[in-house]
């Protein structure tokens, strides 16, 4: 480096305000501003209750987001591409019903009824993606049909009950099977979420397939001219969503202790607004499962602070819808991001 | 054929310092191209020679052919008549991915950037390095190292001062700064021929003189460079040879020496016969 392009250097660094610095710190770390929300109101809620730090609490805050934490996984890398997927919930119950029926009423191993749940996950999740890429439909729209789609297949095949835990093979309840680390509770299904999380963030943030998600939830065409597979790169998205669908509905069973088709009615909107309050935009090409992961966290903190405070719990549904409306306006902020 | 007439201008209109550029066998050469679309007549047997080392504008009115031209040589379109040769070797690119894997890179006019990635990660986009050993191979995880190191590099050979961290969001950067980053990545990567659309269109004077800087600099590095522009100076200052497309068809070629700017729009415009 030479002395001039440094005095350069310099010189652009310090026309920046205090805003701009902030605009381009959070442009460079989108995961930032859910981890300050997160650490605002786990000092809020702890000093309204000390026993909101409690390991027994904290560990139920995780079991109780799980599921929404999964399915949000699949929804952040569908919103990366600039798409929405309003099917995450039709999809997970037609997974788990059809687990849940295979091993009780047609008596088919757990294990198989496992993956033969996941893989009609991934066949919806990639027809949703095909219908994207070679019909040219919209996600929103595509993902607005087979929402009813699946979820009358769901009813159709389940009859519309539920399937209570003692009548599935251990297997497929062992998503439910609480272990203890230290002073906390962590059940199988926690876990399994988690390194769920360490995977995608690594895909994203590690592999060319990553780098491919953001170019083309960014500029799709520039991607194509580029030489990025794009409507390859698109399926690819949405078969992964459906095995992360495949394996939340898993993780549901154990969970509730049952396969219940109205058991995740919210999920939809819940994923998004995880993966929204997450930071990750909803125009696509930024953000990434680290906020996600937070967003889900601050969904669950904010229901457990204000039981714990004894408030009542349509505080948190004011509080949630605030944050959204925050994040988005935050998101449009950075996106105007300048040299 | 003699250099004479693949030239198409006489060779004392090329400067002394730049003769020797001609000495050698051409590049890239397309003969008689012709492309329709319906009715109309996209291209009608169109030529051209083009030598490593050199900048050849092409010049045209809105419709004269000048992007169906470079469109039939990168791939975009395929040419319904006619051949192309590259080092001698005739080629046909069916896609614009046969062409770039030939070694033909086009800038196009939009900029094929992507504006959330950084710069290290626009350059290897679709070309991604991955780690040596397990953690490449088994992992595919990415040499973002490496690729940073070589992307500084790349930079640093068209004379850009004003990029210095690979690893800056491609969308902070300034429009010349963006256009700097299109064209490293054409150069880079073992090309041969860099065609570039339109490149100074959307710029402003600083950051234009730049731009042409960078064209002369890969005409250095001994590419083959295409302009495409409708920006007359900018064409004079950095061309060895301009063709002038007209009506599908090719009006001729000239050197900035041998016509100023206006002769070359009368050509261009039809005011004017090349004789």
């Amino acid at each position: 480096m030479t002395t001039t392009s440094n005095a350069a250097a310099e010189f652009s660094r310090r026309r920046l305000s205090p805003a701009q610095r902030i605009q381009h710190l959070l442009h460079a770390h989108p995961w930032l501003s859910p981890l300050l929300i997160l650490v605002l109101t786990t000092i809020v809620f702890s000093a309204l209750n000390g026993r909101y730090l409690a390991p027994n609490a904290q560990s139920l805050l995780l079991q109780q987001v799980a599921v929404v934490a999964c399915l949000a996984i699949g929804q952040t890398l569908i919103i990366l591409t600039a798409g929405i997927d309003l099917s995450v919930g039709s999809i997970t119950i037609l997974s788990m019903m059809t687990m849940a029926s295979l091993a009780a009423n047609s008596k088919v191993n757990g294990g198989l009824a496992i993956l033969i749940g996941i893989a009609v996950a991934v066949g919806a999740g990639f027809l949703n993606g095909i219908l994207v890429t070679k019909v040219n439909l919209p996600p929103f729209i595509v993902t607005l049909g087979t929402l009813s789609i699946f979820t009358a297949i769901a009813l159709l095949y389940s009859g519309g009950a539920s399937i209570q835990e003692d009548r599935l093979p251990d297997l497929i309840n062992w998503t439910g099977t609480s272990i203890a680390l230290g002073p906390f509770r962590f059940t199988v299904g926690v876990i399994m979420v988690l390194l769920l999380y360490g995977v995608v963030g690594f895909a994203l943030t590690q592999t060319a397939w990553g780098r491919h998600v953001f170019a083309v939830g960014d500029d799709p065409e520039s991607a194509r001219l580029s030489g990025v597979p794009t409507k390859r790169v698109l399926l690819s998205v949405y078969s992964a969503a459906g095995l992360i669908y495949g394996l939340a509905a898993w993780i549901q069973i154990g969970r509730a202790g049952a396969a219940s088709p109205n058991g995740i009615v919210d999920a939809n909107l819940d994923s998004i607004t995880a993966v929204v309050i997450g930071g990750t935009s909803l125009f696509g090409g930024r953000g990434g499962v680290i906020g996600t992961l937070l967003g889900a966290v601050i969904v669950g903190a904010f229901t457990l602070g204000l039981s714990l405070a004894g408030v009542d719990q349509q505080w948190r549904l004011l509080a949630i819808g605030v944050l959204i409306i925050v994040a988005v306006s935050l998101d449009q902020w950075i996106r105007r991001v300048k040299a | 054929m003699t250099t004479m007439e693949r030239l198409a201008v006489p060779l004392d209109d090329i400067p002394e310092d730049r003769r020797h550029v001609y000495e050698a066998e051409p590049l890239l050469s397309a003969r008689n191209l012709g492309i329709t679309f319906g009715r109309v007549v996209g291209l009608d047997g169109v030529s051209l020679d083009l030598y490593q080392g050199e900048v050849l504008a092409v010049i045209g009115d809105n419709g004269a052919g000048k992007s169906t031209l470079i469109k039939c040589l990168t791939g975009a379109y395929v040419p319904e008549t006619g051949e192309i040769y590259l080092a001698g070797n005739q080629v046909t690119f069916r896609v614009p991915q046969d062409a770039r894997a030939a070694g033909i890179e086009t800038v196009y006019q939009q900029l094929a950037v992507i504006p959330a990635l950084d710069i290290a990660s626009n350059l290897y986009l679709a070309r991604e390095e991955r780690r040596k050993g397990p953690l490449g191979s088994v992992l595919r995880m990415l040499d973002k190292k490496g690729m940073r190191e070589r992307a500084a590099t790349a930079v640093q050979n068209l004379g850009i001062q004003t990029i210095q961290n690979m690893g800056q969001a491609v969308e902070t950067l300034s429009g010349g700064q963006r256009q700097s980053v299109a064209v490293a990545r054409a150069a880079a990567f073992g090309s041969k021929v860099v065609v570039l659309d339109e490149p100074t269109a959307a710029l402003g004077v600083k950051e234009s003189t730049s731009v042409l800087n960078m064209i002369k600099q890969l005409r250095e590095n001994g590419l083959a460079v295409i302009l495409i522009s409708h920006n007359m100076p900018h064409v004079w200052e950095v061309a060895d040879r301009i063709l002038i497309q007209r009506l599908g068809s090719c009006a001729g070629v000239i050197t900035p020496s041998s016509h100023d700017m206006g002769e070359g729009v009368a050509i261009m415009t039809g005011a004017r016969k090349l004789t």
